[in-house]
């Protein structure tokens, strides 16, 4: 596509910026659309899990109920409390949509179908997600209120003990893979066990990172049973509490589209992305990119099972989990991995 | 030209964060502008190609320890007047170090354009086509050995070192323990006992 930019009137430079913008606009767009959609499906979930209807009253069965609160909030007033720090409160809720936004620009939807095809794919993720505690903790900061606080300092504790364990997951997974990049990554899981199923999490040696992984991406972006950070009978609503309108619908947003992510990043680091999840030709004749969103609705609604049947942790247990527990875990786990592969791939 | 646009831009914004770091007012401004500039270093990282650097250092400065830096600076209790009530005293020693510094750079600055040093010695080892993770890895584990392992080694220490110094045990609190707590059973737990009236029971 850039090229057929490129070779019209445009010229290299414009045409190049032409077909980029287009192409982030085609992920960014659907992918809002797909928020708007996964939070009905999620409140669908939940509610049918508590014998209740959920939205049943916006268009049919519902479907337009995300909408209308889209509207609503838009047409709300924007309140920023006078205690305030104002900048850096209307900047927080930015800072948290733009980067749930920018870490899907490696996504591979399939194969070759990446914007960036970067070689450094997995640490663009880790540092791009690394920056989304800051929307949380400089709203907390800036709300000058105590619940806000309260919230920002139990997530940005939280994120940064959940993030080590993430980074040995994704080592061991790096280290069979023998890249960062994720279309690599995904391309060397075709086949991977007995030659016919395609996925690092039917590898046995693998299986438990693939659980570790999971468990740790609830608590990254703060699902129950890990959302202390807005525990609402603590916290009130934690770090929104003080957000109105649109401000308040961009943390919503990134929020949901962060999960998508930790959906998308399940499913290409184990369970084979775009792949079918056998290496059998008739699969192939399924387009890649519906094998990868159903991998991704099925973590999805796995996110939201959990959410409608775990009770919420206390904040020792949270942490006692991630150091004591996920840590060592991981970490012995790196050592097997990366032993089994010297001993077998690169001979003794 | 756009790498000269990007260059110029990153660079301005990097000293420009790095200037309002020391001028801010509020202590977490400051930090959310040494933030800005580590962000922005990354950006000129990637544009001189080493993108494994970029990352790293966005990973390692803006996701953790500046983190850690804005939680620290956050709960301070900020008292503006005696901020600043330090200021001359602490001016003349500033003004030192930052002429120290400056010496030190247009020397290292004249030296290198003088090129008498061996430039070529100190060439990125990496051909264009090898990704820099590969060329890095691939020097850091042979040739790099033993300082890398030895730089993990004072890391370790200085971590342990730490939690020594600030770890305390605390006997009025009573932690939970799980593995206790699932290993009990009912028959440890409940007693039944049939007591004459008038007479309590022993616990």
């Amino acid at each position: 596509m850039t090229e057929w930019f490129q070779s019209t009137w445009m010229g290299p430079a414009l045409g190049w910026f032409v077909s980029t913008t287009i192409l982030i606009l085609m992920i960014a767009l659907p992918l809002m659309l797909a928020v708007a959609m996964i939070i009905y499906a999620d409140r669908k979930i939940w509610a049918a899990m508590a014998l209740r209807r959920g939205p049943n009253v916006v268009g049919p069965l519902g479907l337009l109920q995300s909408f209308a609160d889209g509207l609503k909030v838009m047409l709300q007033e924007t309140i920023i409390p006078s205690a305030a720090n104002r900048g850096l409160f209307l900047l927080a809720p930015i800072i948290t949509f733009t980067v749930a936004l920018i870490v899907w620009a490696v996504i591979p939807f399939g194969e070759g179908m990446v914007l960036a095809d970067i070689n450094v794919g997995l640490l663009y993720l880790l540092a791009a997600s690394s920056l989304g505690v800051y929307g949380v903790i400089i709203s907390g900061w800036a709300s000058n209120s105590k619940y806000p606080f309260y919230s920002a300092l139990r997530a940005a504790a939280q994120m940064v003990s959940y993030e080590v364990s993430i980074g040995f997951v994704l080592i061991s997974v790096v280290l069979w893979a023998d890249s960062f990049n994720l279309s690599t990554i995904v391309l060397a899981q075709q086949a991977h066990v007995f030659g016919f199923l395609n996925g690092f999490g039917f590898n046995p040696l693998l299986f438990p990172m693939a659980v570790v992984f999971l468990i740790s991406a609830l608590a990254e972006t703060a699902r129950a049973p890990f959302d202390l950070t807005e525990a609402e009978s603590e916290l009130v609503a934690g770090y929104q509490t003080e957000y109105s309108s649109m401000s308040f619908a961009l943390f919503w947003l990134g929020e949901y589209a962060n999960v998508l992510l930790m959906c998308a990043l399940n499913a290409i680091l184990f369970w084979g992305g775009w792949l079918p999840p056998v290496d059998w030709a008739p699969l192939y004749a399924v387009p890649g990119i519906i094998w990868f969103f159903a991998k991704i609705l099925i973590f999805f609604f796995v996110f939201s099972w959990i959410k409608a049947t775990v009770p919420r942790y206390r904040y020792d247990q949270l942490m006692r989990l991630g150091w004591k527990i996920f840590l060592p875990i991981s970490l012995i786990w790196v050592f097997l991995v990366s032993g089994y592969l010297m001993l077998t791939r690169y001979g003794a | 030209m756009i790498q000269a646009f990007a260059f110029y831009l990153f660079a301005a914004v990097v000293i420009l964060s790095g200037a309002l770091t020391v001028l801010s007012r509020n202590p977490v401004h400051s930090v959310l502008w040494l933030i800005l500039a580590f962000f922005n270093a990354a950006g000129l990282m990637v544009l001189v190609g080493a993108e494994f650097i970029a990352m790293l250092l966005v990973i390692v400065y803006v996701g953790a320890v500046a983190v850690l830096f804005l939680f620290v600076v956050m709960m301070l209790d900020i008292d503006f007047a005696e901020l600043r009530s330090g200021f001359v005293r602490y001016g003349f020693f500033g003004l030192l170090v930052a002429l120290v510094l400056a010496a030190e750079m247009i020397i290292a600055g004249g030296a290198w354009s003088a090129g008498s040093l061996e430039l070529s010695q100190r060439a990125a080892p990496t051909s264009g086509d090898l990704p820099n993770i590969e060329a890095m890895g691939a020097l850091i584990y042979s040739k790099y050995l033993y300082i890398f392992e030895a730089a993990g080694l004072v890391l370790l220490v200085a971590m342990i070192g730490a939690i020594v110094l600030t770890h305390r045990e605390r006997k009025d609190v009573r932690p939970q323990n799980i593995s206790d707590q699932v290993k009990r059973r009912p028959q440890d737990a409940v007693r039944n006992v049939d007591q004459p009236v008038g007479q309590g029971v022993e616990l």
